[in-house]
């Protein structure tokens, strides 16, 4: 780095003022686009916006944990995913998200669900894309979160229709690896 | 200027870097993710000159200090949230450069070995050209400073190359 101070000896600023979500809705709609030139069905273009949003998920982590977390990670289950509720979600979306439930059929599955995602907030689907929510996009920030907070899963996003609720629902399904709960069986209750 | 909905800034830089990872590790050299970012930032101003025109509430443009002006003042206030000082026009009135001191997209950012090339914010010229293309003025636009680069501000040359006349579109009601 050319004779600059370093960025790691810098201070970490308090996040700084607000931009217009425009300007994100433009970026994020070149990243789709662009991705879109590089994949033949939706399933990968789902998964290729995981992989960008699993960088940007990393680097929240540790971003998140030094400046709101006094510089400590959560190490249990229950609490890493209350982080990602609520610090992370509050990060992105400005509130807590909605619900973080456990699945009554899987006890490896945790979902997470919040309307009208600001990602999905200008993206109309065409018909030929079918299931694509782009909110692979977040469904990877958070893997990108679980993973190298020693938490692997696989991360899904999913639109849920609910009768009588016009709204979008996004529901981000985190599915955990067995080596988790077999870590988390052999600890004391919290 | 209706300020309209906003989101953490932070979001921004760490959503652009993934982009720019991303065409960094897809394409070979870094002369082409300098024109990529370009490309993209075209994309985003042709469309974004519409939200411009809606929501800036800016009268028209008298010439092309004007027009600077109203990019480093209205147009980066209203995107970025940042304000850029317009100087170091040339004689005739067809060069200038927008200076940055604050650029919300590199928070965060160093360039790595083997990018050093790489114009990061290469996007924004892009954004500006295609803006400013669709009301009618065609612009050369380039970075020739980089606090990346190490560099003391952001500065953005802006070369005017013609005033396209204004011209009724007939065909529209065909």
């Amino acid at each position: 780095m050319y004779g600059r101070q370093s960025l790691v000896d810098r201070p970490l600023v308090k996040a700084k003022a607000e931009v217009s979500l425009s300007a994100f809705a433009f970026f994020f709609s070149e990243l789709v686009q662009y991705c879109q030139t590089k994949v033949s069905n939706v399933g990968e273009l789902e998964r290729r916006l995981e992989d960008v949003g699993y960088g940007v998920g990393i680097r929240l982590l540790e971003l998140l944990c030094l400046r709101e977390r006094n510089s400590k990670r959560d190490t249990r289950l229950l609490d890493t995913l209350k982080f990602v509720h609520s610090t992370l979600w509050k990060y992105l979306f400005g509130r807590q998200a909605k619900d973080l439930e456990q699945s009554n059929t899987a006890d490896d599955e945790y979902m997470i669900s919040d309307y009208d995602l600001f990602v999905n907030k200008y993206i109309s689907v065409p018909k030929d894309l079918g299931q694509l929510n782009c909110a692979a996009f977040v469904a990877g920030i958070v893997k990108g979160v679980m993973d190298s907070a020693g938490f692997p899963a696989r991360v899904t996003a999913h639109f849920i229709q609910i009768k009588g609720d016009t709204r979008k629902k996004t529901t981000i399904l985190i599915k955990l690896d067995s080596s988790v709960l077999a870590r988390e069986a052999g600890l004391p209750a919290v | 200027m209706n300020p309209g909905e906003s989101i953490n800034a932070e979001l921004i830089v760490l959503t652009y870097g993934a982009l720019v990872r991303q065409l960094v590790s897809d394409l070979e050299n870094v002369a082409s993710v300098n024109k990529q970012l370009d490309t993209m930032g075209y994309n985003i101003g042709i469309r974004l000159i519409d939200e411009y025109l809606a929501r800036s509430k800016t009268s028209k443009c008298l010439d092309f200090r004007d027009t600077a002006d109203k990019v480093a003042k209205v147009g980066f206030r209203m995107f970025l949230n940042t304000s850029a000082t317009v100087a170091n026009w040339n004689a005739d009135s067809t060069e200038c450069s927008l200076i940055l001191e604050d650029n919300p997209l590199t928070d965060f950012v160093e360039l790595p070995e083997g990018c050093e090339d790489l114009v990061y914010c290469n996007v924004l010229c892009g954004v500006v050209r295609g803006a400013l293309e669709m009301v009618n003025i065609n612009v050369e636009c380039s970075f020739v400073k980089d606090m990346l680069r190490g560099d003391e501000v952001y500065e953005m040359r802006l070369k005017l190359l013609s005033h396209g006349a204004e011209s009724y579109p007939f065909k529209d009601d065909d």
